[in-house]
């Protein structure tokens, strides 16, 4: 299991559009991906789950990658949430 | 005739016909099955079949207004295909033995309500998106065709809210405007109306039956919709319309291009602003910098003294929005007809000639030094200059460098991070200063002419009484002359001098001013374009 953390710089967070990158950048893992903030958390996989967490800009979110490439798919998502979020 | 307030969401005018958009009423019922996985089949092949008309819109939208609108119908895919919301639909069928449709609306109104309560009003506006994945559904389960503007008159389209795929399907030259009660400044209605260019208006409070069919005008510049308009106001929209119009034109044949007359002479050509909401203005007319951002409003609109902080991060705003062009900050010029009670200031028989702008700032520096601070720190985030206002002597100006030194100082010591070349220059709207303007030169980065003013102490005429009109002549000689000679003693000093007074909007005077060497001209941001296109017609 690969845990990082992440602050959103984004003025307006994880909202659609970024959320639909994100999901789709997920699904192409083979990792499971989980994303926390606070107390709530979501499976980057799925759409709803990642709105449902309304991270804005400032927040600090957690993504635990597990998987047999776990090492190699958290680096391709913290990359991508650098660029877009 | 009726007058509804909304918000504007994009401003503009639309005169015609108002229609309501309504969507076909979906009734879901509540049907009991016993076949559960013929009901799952139903959605499953829904699914589909919206997910292939979702991939259509997109490609439409793509066409229509780029991919940022289009971006939506692809995240809309998703949320079809997201697992927890089939997983809902599904188990509720199977669970409670019921229909497609009402698992479909169950589902969906849970999801929707998850949105609509955080706290967070972007996501709050994502509840329409719920909305309109599941209308999508239930129409191809039910069989319900598709509504849209059928008439064939472009109209003002009222409705309770669009959702994207209602937007986009529209025939776009059939759309006058949209007008919504509901909707927000983030909702994609909003987002296609920026972009199709046509005025939008939400929040307004309608009754679709005292609406429908009568015409209307939008006013996006007040949001406000006028139904069954009288001839008169008609007429005045009318006209106010082709003025709109008529500044596109001009927008799109001037807009990026240089202010310079035929023979290749160049001037600057600024705009004035009193916040910064103004900035967006500026921006749309194509103005290349701000010649005049009056810092009074960040004073007049408060109980007590604004805070460093507070004067910093509006400095900030500004700068950063105008990236890297010239924003010309005066500071506080008040006194005279601007008074503010918490200033104590006494009363005077004569304000204009009074304790006002720089003699305020200097008799209490305390109140100037907050403000300079704010402005050099503010410095670092683009190209700022600071003006000073009612110069009347070199003294002055050494009072200020002076103090403006002590800022300095105590910034570095404080080991905050501020720019020290901030160009400073100095308003000539006394003739004191046109008189020494030779030796003013020499003191500071640049003159910019306030002609309101100077206009006022040259010709000795108190433009507050309208008795005096008859003998107010804004083209007077005198003051014609007057700018000639700054401009003549700013270039042999090799500074420039600009005008950011009303005269300097007056289009009739602009081949004089370009003759006479004037270097910037700073006018209200609607006068940028038509001045852009006298000096372009110059030779």
């Amino acid at each position: 299991m690969v845990k990082f953390n992440y602050v959103i710089t984004d003025e307006v967070g994880i909202h659609a559009r970024p959320a639909g990158l994100l999901v789709k950048t997920a699904q192409q893992l083979s990792s499971k991906v989980t994303i926390s903030k606070g107390d709530k958390s979501g499976d980057a996989k799925k759409i709803f789950s990642i709105m449902g967490l309304c991270a804005k800009q400032g927040d600090e979110i957690t993504v635990t990658v597990e998987g047999e490439n776990e090492a190699e798919d958290a680096k391709t998502l913290e990359a991508f949430l650098k660029e877009n979020l | 005739m009726i007058k509804l307030q909304g918000k504007t969401v994009f401003s503009g005018i639309a005169i015609g016909r108002i229609s309501v958009f309504k969507d076909p009423d979906i009734a879901v019922k509540r049907e009991h099955v016993d076949d559960t996985e013929k009901e799952w089949k139903r959605v499953t092949d829904a699914k589909a079949e919206a997910i292939n008309e979702l991939g259509a819109l997109y490609d439409i939208a793509m066409e229509q207004v780029g991919e940022s609108g289009a971006e939506v119908f692809s995240v809309h895919q998703m949320m079809l295909e997201d697992e927890d919301f089939s997983d809902s639909i599904k188990n509720i069928i199977e669970t409670e033995k019921v229909n497609a449709e009402y698992a479909v609306a169950t589902t969906a109104d849970n999801f929707a309500e998850m949105f609509a309560s955080m706290d967070d009003d972007y996501m709050k506006a994502r509840a329409a998106d719920i909305k309109d994945i599941s209308n999508r559904l239930l129409k191809i389960l039910c069989g319900v065709k598709r509504s849209g503007v059928s008439d064939n008159e472009p109209s003002i389209i009222a409705a309770d809210d669009l959702s994207p795929s209602e937007t986009v399907r529209m025939d776009k030259s059939k759309v006058l405007a949209f007008v919504t009660r509901h909707g927000s400044s983030n909702s994609h209605t909003a987002i296609l109306a920026r972009t199709m260019n046509i005025p939008a208006l939400i929040g307004v409070d309608f009754d679709d039956d005292a609406v429908d069919g009568k015409t209307g005008i939008v006013d996006g510049s007040e949001g406000v919709i006028y139904i069954d308009p009288s001839e008169e106001l008609l007429e005045t929209y009318r006209k106010k319309q082709e003025e709109l119009l008529r500044q596109r034109e001009m927008l799109k044949a001037l807009k990026g291009k240089p202010t310079e007359t035929k023979s290749g002479r160049k001037l600057n050509l600024y705009a004035n602003i009193g916040g910064v909401s103004d900035v967006a203005y500026v921006l749309q007319n194509d103005a290349e910098g701000i010649g005049l951002f009056r810092s009074e409003f960040l004073y007049l609109s408060k109980e007590d003294y604004p805070s460093e902080e507070e004067q910093f991060k509006v400095y900030k705003t500004v700068l950063q929005n105008m990236a890297g062009k010239k924003v010309i900050i005066r500071t506080l010029d008040i006194g005279a007809d601007k008074q503010i009670d918490y200033f104590k200031l006494d009363h005077e028989e004569n304000p204009a000639m009074g304790f006002r702008a720089i003699r305020i700032c200097l008799e209490r520096p305390e109140v100037f030094k907050t403000q300079l601070r704010a402005l050099f720190r503010a410095g670092l985030y683009g190209t700022a200059a600071i003006m000073y206002p009612m110069i009347t002597s070199v003294e002055e100006i050494r009072e200020i460098k002076s103090i403006v030194e002590e800022v300095k100082a105590e910034l570095t010591a404080q080991n905050i991070p501020f720019n020290p070349d901030i160009e400073q220059g100095i308003m000539i709207e006394t003739p004191a200063a046109v008189m020494i303007s030779d030796l003013l030169a020499k003191e500071v980065d640049f003159f910019s002419i306030g002609t309101n003013d100077l206009t006022q102490y040259t010709l000795a005429i108190d433009r507050q009484n309208s008795k005096l009109d008859r003998f107010y002549n804004p083209h007077h000689e005198a003051v014609l002359r007057m700018i000639e000679l700054v401009v003549k003693n700013a270039h042999k000093e090799g500074i420039w001098a600009g005008i950011c007074g009303e005269l300097g909007a007056d289009t009739t005077l602009t081949e004089r001013f370009v003759n006479m060497g004037v270097d910037e001209l700073s006018v209200s941001p609607t006068f940028v374009l038509p001045i852009r296109e006298k000096i372009r017609a110059m030779e």
